[in-house]
């Protein structure tokens, strides 16, 4: 059975390419949320896609039947992986398809580019794809000499302006109408110079634009959204036509997907293409969903090309609490209801993947050391709301914690100098100080006594406003309030371990109102 | 070792731990009871809703209502599977001569297809609560590229194609067919969430669904 594995365990390989944070997020949240146009483009758009999917979503008196689904069917996904490749690989190759395999962003983008050159072109038309963006093949393709055009009107917009797309739906929600108008007057070829704003001249100008490059394209570019193992099928959902036009009008038709987006049967098709509209652009269907399978005699392109992707996927899929991470059809869900998110944008997370589940993803792919990836797992408030949202049910909160606990592992013990003894860390030290402080009631006892030294430290106005060493990052935003003179503990001790019957009357009543209740956070006196 | 053999040893070394493969609780909705009537108008409000022009026709009537349809337009393309008499009514008031055919062995190069108006298609089945229709490559609805590049649409829906939900629709279908899943004219939000109907395909989509 392909499915057991017999030989030596393999260390992860992660992933390369547009995956990294390259800034620690909190450095760059602050310099994105200095920028108001993005904040008040990226807040009305997160609230009118959120709107628009909560009603859609609440039509469906099964919404959460299909969703169940959806998590069981990629759960068994994950688990029979090598199986369905094998399956999928066999079906799209008897229908005439080729498959080719990348261990990682470089291999693709070389696979990609030979393919291209083997066709004689130099220019690929290309449709929205999360996976070619993640390889940088755009870029890789220009240094080998070859123009690829982005043909979805958002991507068209960024590449236009030489930006990064900052939202995997809508990728140039930072843009406003006029900023566009700019950039077409600036950057496109023939363009009407009396060019107004309206969306629909500023869509029909990308049309006149595009149109001649669909009709004369002999190679195309593509992502797919979904690949069938039981009958070697791929699909691409979309909305503006243009993924029609790369996926039918070339000869030469090359896609590029990772490994996980394998679902096992036609019948799955029925349950996710039911949760991504809707999860997705809030729309009962998207406009246009197209599916081949290999090549078509006559119809379409003749010449159907599959680049399988691993970059770090396989390392995502060994860690058993984040690889149903790996889950994530794409829908851009969890992103409209963070709240982070919706506030920093996403350039601010420096991947491919932005939101809550490129803040799991990313430092999945890539390993959690990896430049600044490790900052990721914090770039929420772990308020759940992406869980909620996302139709396949990822826990991403949980795997937050879980990769945050990776990254405090990474670093234990690693802070010494180069050729020296390591030396332990403050948090190190800090940790092994609280494990013994709470291994036992005595131990606990000994380190209360020291109540009062805090007392002293918050001073008349009973605030401590400054920590020393790794603290200090908890009292740069907030300010501790004095320890109380004794602990609950203490407290419980007097009130019931006294021998003798209370012999003042008001101290009953001053016990229901005592510290229990506010821990040691409270700062009443106590008698 | 070669780059497939690679990955599949990756896959398969992370999943040392044999994770179970879970049943696929399969209860949501997987048919449904409306009747043809019902059918119909849900699959029209859907697609109004999408900005479609939808026309509803008694099968004698189809005839005069595409002689309609047609009449503005110059040029029109349809797949050679489809139908001959649908055009009578067209024919009566131009003896046909507007009308180009995609058929084996003489296929409208996309240079042709580009100079049509219109291009009339039937389907292979429609899905009343997301307002799709599917056409899947048989000979009345032709090769994908013929409903792509003409700049409008009429798309011929017969009522007993018409399914509630997508899980019906998609036992109808053969996977392995090339498809198409339409669901109103091309449309994009990417401009501040402005929806504009009619981008890179094409710009009106016209739907008549035939009765009986």
């Amino acid at each position: 059975m392909s499915g057991t594995f017999l030989g030596m365990p393999s260390l992860p390989v992660f992933g390369i390419g547009n995956l990294h944070e390259h800034e620690p997020f909190p450095k760059a949240a602050r310099r994105e949320l200095g920028n108001t146009q993005l904040r008040a483009n990226l807040g009305h758009a997160t609230r009118t896609i959120r709107d628009k999917r909560l009603a859609v979503v609440s039509e469906l008196p099964d919404w959460e039947e299909l969703r169940e689904a959806g998590r069981a069917i990629k759960e068994s996904v994950m688990a029979r992986l090598p199986e369905l490749l094998e399956q999928f690989e066999a079906n799209f190759t008897a229908r005439g398809g080729t498959i080719h395999w990348a261990r990682d962003a470089g291999e693709a983008n070389a696979i990609v580019a030979s393919l291209i050159r083997e066709q004689g072109a130099d220019e690929v038309v290309k449709v929205k794809s999360m996976a070619t963006q993640e390889i940088g093949l755009n870029e890789y393709l220009e240094e080998q000499g070859i123009a690829a055009f982005e043909t979805d009107l958002a991507e068209l917009i960024v590449q236009l302006d030489h930006d990064k797309p900052s939202h995997i739906l809508v990728p140039a929600i930072h843009k406003n109408r006029s900023q566009v108008r700019d950039i077409f007057l600036r950057e496109m070829e023939g363009v009407d110079p009396e060019l107004t704003n309206e969306p629909a001249r500023l869509a029909a100008a990308a049309r006149a634009h595009l149109r001649r490059k669909f009709l004369s394209a002999k190679v195309a570019v593509s992502g797919a959204n979904f690949a069938l193992a039981d009958s070697g099928t791929l699909a691409v959902v979309e909305s503006e036509g243009n993924g029609r036009m790369c996926l039918t009008l070339p000869e030469t038709l090359i896609t590029v997907m990772g490994v996980e987006k394998l679902l096992p049967a036609w019948e799955d098709l029925e349950v996710f293409m039911q949760l991504l509209p809707r999860s997705s652009t809030g729309e009962r269907m998207n406009p246009y969903t197209s599916l081949w399978t290999g090549v078509t005699p006559d119809d379409g392109p003749q010449n159907v090309h599959l680049v399988l992707l691993d970059n770090g996927r396989s390392a995502a899929l060994a860690d058993e609490m984040g690889r149903s991470a790996l889950h994530c059809i794409r829908c851009s869900a969890c992103m409209n209801v963070c709240p982070v998110y919706e506030r920093t944008g996403g350039h601010a997370y420096g991947s491919t993947y932005p939101g809550p589940i490129g803040a799991i993803l990313s430092p999945l792919l890539t390993g959690i050391t990896a430049e600044e990836n490790n900052s990721l797992p914090y770039a929420s408030s772990l308020c759940g709301a992406c869980y909620d949202a996302c139709p396949v049910k990822i826990n991403i909160p949980d795997i937050l914690v879980h990769l945050r606990g990776e990254d405090v592992d990474s670093k234990r013990g690693k802070r010494g100098k180069r050729g020296r003894e390591r030396l332990p860390s403050q948090m190190d030290l800090g940790m092994k100080a609280a494990s013994w402080a709470l291994s036992s009631g005595k131990n606990l006892g000994l380190v209360e006594k020291a109540l009062p030294l805090g007392r002293i430290a918050a001073g008349p106005d009973k605030k401590i406003t400054k920590l020393p060493g790794i603290a200090a990052g908890w009292t740069q935003s907030r300010d501790i309030p004095a320890p109380p003179a004794q602990s609950f503990r203490q407290w419980w001790d007097k009130e019931h371990r006294a021998p003798a019957a209370p012999t003042d009357p008001t101290g009953t009543g001053d016990a229901g109102t005592g510290n229990a209740g506010t821990g040691s956070a409270g700062t009443e006196e106590n008698p | 070792m070669n780059a497939r053999e690679e990955i599949l040893d990756r896959i398969r070394s992370a999943l040392r731990d044999a994770p179970a493969v879970p049943d696929v609780p399969r209860d949501y909705r997987r048919s449904s009871t409306l009747g043809e009537e019902e059918l119909i108008e849900l699959l029209t409000d859907r697609l109004v809703d999408y900005k479609a022009n939808v026309f509803i026709e008694e099968a004698a009537a189809v005839p005069q209502r595409l002689a309609v349809l047609l009449e503005g337009a110059g040029r029109y393309a349809i797949p050679h599977g489809l139908d001959q008499a649908l055009f009578a009514e067209a024919d009566a008031r131009d003896g046909g001569s507007r009308r180009v055919t995609d058929a084996p062995g003489h296929r409208l190069s996309v240079e042709e297809l580009d100079r049509v108006d219109a291009v009339v298609t039937g389907s292979a089945v429609a899905v009343a609560e997301t307002g799709t229709i599917v056409l899947d490559a048989s000979p009345d609805q032709g090769r994908r590229v013929i409903s792509l590049v003409p700049d409008r649409h009429i798309c011929i829906v017969r009522a007993r194609d018409i399914t509630a939900i997508l899980p019906e629709a998609l036992r109808r279908l053969d996977g392995t067919r090339p498809q198409t899943w339409i669901s109103g004219p091309s449309a994009t939000s990417d401009i501040e969430l402005e929806r504009v109907e009619g981008v890179h395909g094409p710009r009106t989509l016209d739907v008549v669904i035939v009765r009986g």
